[in-house]
């Protein structure tokens, strides 16, 4: 199944400057790796070495952090909206 | 001034160094950009004397903050008191404890001050006419009075139900406010989105890290305020633990420049159990940060994904300092006891704060007979909700002289008769 993914700008020289990309994939690790696959060098900026998605990359579907769902095992299912949001300070 | 001495934005977790410019994570991994100095240029020229000469705000170290030229947004801020706080001594039972006192940071009220005239300063030399954040409500309301003064427009954007004061201590100055159904990560998530959009200045977004950077003066002020030198303690409220990473680059700076000589500073984070994803990796003895759903009424500390979390945990294992968290009804018990002894109306981070570490004395992780200095960052008044059901209410009578002396008379007043 397909999914709208959002795309932040740190990353857009990557997609061509698109802001949103659809691509297949039942996991978010599927979903890793078809990203890869259409815009080569993404998966290497979102996961380590060891494929493991980076500490200051945070992955949503629909509203959730994948940290909170199965993280890369995370199922997706058609329609679902997937966020790359780099993390970001504040608060106090 | 003489030329500035910004080098760089520089990656944090890969090194990779960027220009200055509006910008905040690195291209490749990720990491958060810092901005890096070239301190060589300030050697001999950055001294006690010339900065005891200048104007007592947080301009004063001007050369540690990464603008060119002269600040054109809050040039009055910072430089708030240092207390020593007898009275709490007698009490926690510990020989020499301070305050620094940024619950009357001008002109808003919280440390979020001095951060915020360092973006909006940097904002306006990078051409922004309209600047905007993300915010548990200080930062909503500093960013909306120092852009008012400074002419420029703003947005704010605020979890729906922040406390009264801080929507309304935001609202006042005529800014675009608006409320994101969710917590403050939510705020987060779509602000990082938004400032991809739109042209504007996101104070701790894009401009983060020229903002943060702002903290720093909050270091420098205690260190001078002792008579120049580091505490051998400093405890430090955590949201996304980026407060503790600069009040540790101050002291370290500061050293490196001659100015102190190095006290080995111990830095401790204290947040909220509803909400300490910090302060619980410190104490499991791991640097791995799981993001938590926030829940307390410290509302200021609330954010379960703390994007500075890591480095926070890694200057308070580095320093030899720890981490605490207390509960909500410690955290009001903290918040009056601090007004009781001191005269201080601090909001609930301030009760995390003095909470946490009245925890950590008594544990024995801060000792009783070294200097301790307590960050209180915001003020009472805007965190009312939290304590306006723990404070003894007036006692109403009549405009009554019979009255009053029976109400004396209960309380065992003596009067001149």
């Amino acid at each position: 199944m397909s999914v709208q993914v959002r795309i932040p700008t740190p990353l857009r020289k990557l997609t061509g400057g698109a802001d949103e990309v659809t691509i297949e994939g039942a996991t978010i690790g599927a979903l890793i790796d078809n990203l890869e696959a259409a815009h080569p060098g993404l998966k290497e900026r979102l996961c380590d070495d060891a494929g493991e998605i980076r500490r200051f990359v945070n992955v949503y579907v629909n509203d959730e952090d994948v940290r909170f769902l199965s993280g890369r095992e995370t199922a997706l299912n058609a329609g679902d909206e997937v966020s790359i949001v780099p993390a970001i300070a504040g608060g106090l | 001034m003489s030329e500035t001495i910004v080098r760089a934005l520089k990656c944090r977790e890969c090194g990779q160094e960027y220009a200055i410019e509006p910008t905040h994570v690195c291209e490749f991994c990720f990491g958060p950009l810092e901005v890096v100095y070239d301190y060589d240029k300030l050697q001999g020229k950055f001294t006690r004397e010339l900065i005891e000469s200048r104007r007592q705000n947080m301009w004063r170290y001007k050369e540690l903050l990464p603008i060119d030229g002269e600040p054109s947004v809050g040039a009055q801020n910072g430089f708030t008191p240092l207390v020593r706080a007898k009275n709490l001594e007698k009490v926690l039972g510990v020989s020499e404890l301070y305050i620094k006192n940024d619950s009357v940071c001008y002109p808003t009220l919280s440390f979020k001050d001095r951060v915020v005239s360092v973006a909006l300063s940097k904002a306006v030399e990078f051409g922004f006419t309209t600047v905007a954040c993300a915010s548990t409500g200080n930062l909503a309301g500093s960013v909306a009075a120092n852009a008012a003064a400074a002419g420029l427009e703003s947005y704010v954007f605020i979890p729906h139900d922040l406390e009264q004061g801080k929507v309304l201590g935001a609202g006042i100055f005529g800014t675009k406010i608006i409320g994101i159904q969710g917590k403050y990560d939510d705020v987060n998530r779509l602000c990082s989105e938004v400032a991809g959009k739109y042209g504007w200045a996101f104070v701790n977004v894009n401009v983060r890290p020229f903002y943060a950077e702002g903290s720093k003066s909050l270091g420098y002020e205690v260190m001078e305020q002792l008579g120049w030198k580091a505490p051998k303690h400093i405890v430090v409220p955590m949201a996304s633990g980026s407060l503790c990473t600069k009040v540790d680059k101050s002291i370290k700076e500061f050293i490196k420049l001659g100015l102190i000589e190095d006290a080995g500073t111990a830095v401790y984070g204290a947040q909220a159990t509803g909400c300490s994803p910090i302060s619980k990796s410190v104490k499991d003895g791991t640097d791995m940060i799981h993001p938590v759903h926030a829940d307390t009424i410290a509302k200021s500390l609330a954010i379960g994904n703390p994007a500075d979390g890591f480095y926070a945990n890694r200057v308070i294992r580095d320093s030899g300092g720890f981490a605490e968290d207390i509960s909500d009804a410690e955290v009001i018990a903290a918040m009056k006891l601090l007004a009781e002894t001191e005269g201080i109306f601090a909001e609930t981070a301030g009760g995390v704060t003095l909470g946490c570490a009245m925890k950590m004395i008594e544990s024995g992780k801060l000792p009783r007979d070294e200097s301790i200095v307590l960050c209180i960052t915001g003020n009472g008044l805007k965190t009312q909700e939290a304590v306006v059901d723990a404070i003894e209410k007036p006692r109403i009578i009549a405009a009554s002289l019979k009255e009053f002396d029976l109400l004396a008379a209960a309380d065992g007043v003596l009067n001149k008769d």
